[in-house]
């Protein structure tokens, strides 16, 4: 673990944000917030209800645009105005609620918008048997028993996690967001969750992960970042901190650190 | 921590669905056609004159008659949307094609003087071309039901308008617009391309009528669309879950205007035909023929809250449809009973599929 650190510590950062803040009228929803992530690292956001964690992804991933400040992705400055503009650079998000189509199978919804074809004259066919092989190949890498041709419907929550989560291996994604992807699970299928965030890790994939859950910020997580009123209050390595601690800093108890 | 990406992974503790459980088997569509070889079973058992050729070609016929509008309609059924205008806008089609052949066939009608001139004796029109007056008036039909169903497409995926609501509107504008071009009295193919329009709309080809094969070829084409096409996808990824279309990047406003333009064009081509087999085009007519498609769809199988169907289902739906009144005109039931039937039908049919799924 140590070894990591230092390893990820010396990496340039994939991304870096100087002075983010953002203003929805007279709501501060966030104000001078820097950031570094680098390659590898798995980033625990943390906060009270309103503290702006999900503004900043967005920002992140180009739903909004900050009102101030700047961000550098790859060690370029970027400039989004649209999600398919975060996503071109390699910025995908795990939504909440994953963002599946229900009646379609594990490997349609991994490659939904970005289907495989084969053409045939004028016309170009879905190319059916090399959208399930590779997706097969991703949950194979992801350690998912997740068959391609199933339907995501009859799928476990860790299942469909890993669906989501092939999506962003798909576009070879540099850096992964994921809000509150354990909010709504069984415990067995924690374990699957967290099991696709150290993947992602070992494949040099930065991960953003907002939880509200301690002790899985505090099993996969290298860095923990705690944002309140639209602050960034905290940015500690995981072993410089505790639960008791973090617990503070959402709740106010204790300013920053 | 790390482990070798080479070893196979395993499928420990999820069993893969059983056959029964998977596709047509674990569907509407397959025990309504369940359904459907059962009753053709009790037909035939029950009356010697059902299976005979006549009454076959008649019910093939008769259900290629909505079949083709109810294909148009499960496309928009997929999505999670509805199109209650389809059945003015067969008529409205009908009507424009109609109008224009006889238009462009009289002599001295607008722009008739390219299309045709006068035979030798003085009274009979010939046609410049053959069949190119056929030509352009399908196309005239088929390009106001396209400008309809353009309508109905922007103001349910750009305005966001319910397409309920929409396309309920547009089912009084589009007949009354039926009314108001013909002066109420409807309009008359005619012209010396008439009896070209006859022979490809109620004519048949080697015994089969031919709207029949205009409606396998269309099924045929849709199954293609559907499942082996990017666009077919994203139909059935819209009634799945929009916001997750809209999240993955499919062009969910372009996808939503195309499926009802296909509706409408359907509904558009479904009308020219019925316009051929009654040798016109009254203003009302296919009047409440959306609950009839409509109808055919679901039993068929579509899923009003999206997601769900096929042009199987679709016709299947149809044919079910079809046979249930041919049945009851063949054991002389009064024919205003098939109505209150075909409503117990629709709520049978998804009942069942209630109870279906809840046992699995
Ligand atoms: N689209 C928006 N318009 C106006 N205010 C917003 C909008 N999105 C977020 N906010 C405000 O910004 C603040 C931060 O919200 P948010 O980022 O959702 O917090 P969190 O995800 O940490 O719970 C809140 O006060 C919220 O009301
Ligand atoms: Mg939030």
């Amino acid at each position: 673990m140590a070894n990591a650190e230092t390893a990820s510590a010396d990496a340039t950062p994939i991304l870096e944000l100087q002075g983010i803040g953002k203003e929805f009228g007279a709501i501060r929803a966030l104000h001078d917030v820097d950031l570094q992530v680098r390659p590898g690292e798995v980033i625990g956001l943390m906060g009270d209800n309103g503290a702006g964690k999900s503004t900043l992804v967005k920002i992140i991933a180009g739903n909004f645009r900050p009102t101030h400040g700047e961000i550098r992705f790859g060690g370029n400055a970027v400039h989004f105005n649209r999600p398919i503009d975060a996503r071109a650079v390699g910025i995908e998000v795990v939504y909440q609620d994953l963002a599946l189509a229900d009646n379609l199978t594990a490997a349609a919804n991994v490659f939904l918008g970005r289907e495989l074809k084969r053409k045939f004259g004028p016309i170009a066919l879905l190319d059916h048997k090399a959208m399930a092989s590779r997706a097969l190949e991703l949950f194979g890498e992801l350690r998912s028993e997740t068959r391609p041709d199933d339907l995501v419907k009859q799928m476990s929550g860790g299942q469909r996690q890993a669906v989501a989560i092939a999506r962003t291996r798909l576009s070879n994604a540099r850096l992964v967001m994921m809000d509150e992807p354990t909010a709504a699970i069984s415990v067995r299928q924690v374990e699957q969750v967290l099991g696709l965030i150290h993947r992602l890790k070992e494949q040099g994939v930065a991960v953003m992960l907002i939880s509200h859950r301690m002790p899985d910020v505090f099993a996969v997580c290298d860095r923990v970042v705690v944002m309140r009123r639209g602050e960034k209050r905290a940015d500690k390595p995981i072993h410089q901190t505790s639960p008791e601690e973090v617990t503070a800093l959402i709740t106010g108890a204790k300013e920053a650190a | 921590m790390a482990m070798p990406l080479e070893s196979p992974i395993t499928f420990s503790n999820v069993g893969k669905s059983k056959w029964w459980q998977r596709g047509i088997f674990a569907s509407q569509t397959g025990y309504v056609l369940l359904a459907l070889a059962v009753l053709l079973v009790i037909m035939h058992f029950a009356s010697p004159y059902f299976f005979t050729e006549g009454n076959m070609q008649n019910v093939a016929k008769n259900f290629s008659f909505v079949a083709i509008a109810t294909l148009g309609v499960t496309f928009v059924i997929i999505t999670g949307g509805i199109d209650l205008s389809v059945g003015s806008m067969m008529c409205f089609s009908a009507i424009i094609t109609s109008m224009v052949m006889t238009e462009l066939s009289t002599p001295g009608g607008f722009g008739a003087s390219l299309f045709v001139h006068m035979a030798a004796d003085g009274k009979t029109v010939v046609a410049n071309i053959p069949g190119l007056i056929l030509l352009v008036s399908v196309l005239a039909g088929l390009l106001v039901a396209l400008l309809v169903g353009l309508v109905n497409g922007f103001c349910i995926a750009m305005l966001g308008l319910s397409p309920f609501v929409t396309t309920l509107g547009m089912l009084s504008i589009v007949r009354g617009l039926c009314y108001v071009v013909t002066n109420g009295r409807g309009s008359f193919p005619g012209g010396p391309d008439a009896d070209y329009f006859y022979a490809l709309t109620s004519g048949d080809v080697f015994g089969l009528p031919v709207p029949f094969i205009y409606l396998v070829i269309l099924a045929l084409t849709m199954a293609v669309v559907l499942h082996h096409t990017s666009f077919g996808r994203h139909v059935f990824a819209l009634g799945g879950n929009e916001k997750a279309a809209e999240l993955t990047g499919i062009p969910v406003v372009r996808v939503k205007i195309e499926v009802y333009v296909i509706c409408a064009l359907a509904a558009g081509l479904q009308g020219i035909i019925i316009s051929g087999w009654l040798g016109s085009a009254p203003a009302n007519m296919a009047t409440s023929y959306e609950l009839n498609v409509i109808a055919a769809a679901v039993i068929g199988g579509a899923n009003l809250a999206g997601g769900i169907g096929g042009p199987l289902g679709a016709i299947v739906g149809c044919v079910l449809l079809e046979v249930i009144r041919n049945g009851l005109v063949l054991a002389q039931v009064s024919s205003y009973w098939q109505q209150a039937l075909v409503g117990v039908i629709i709520i049978l049919a998804v009942l069942v599929d209630r109870i279906r799924s809840r046992m699995i």
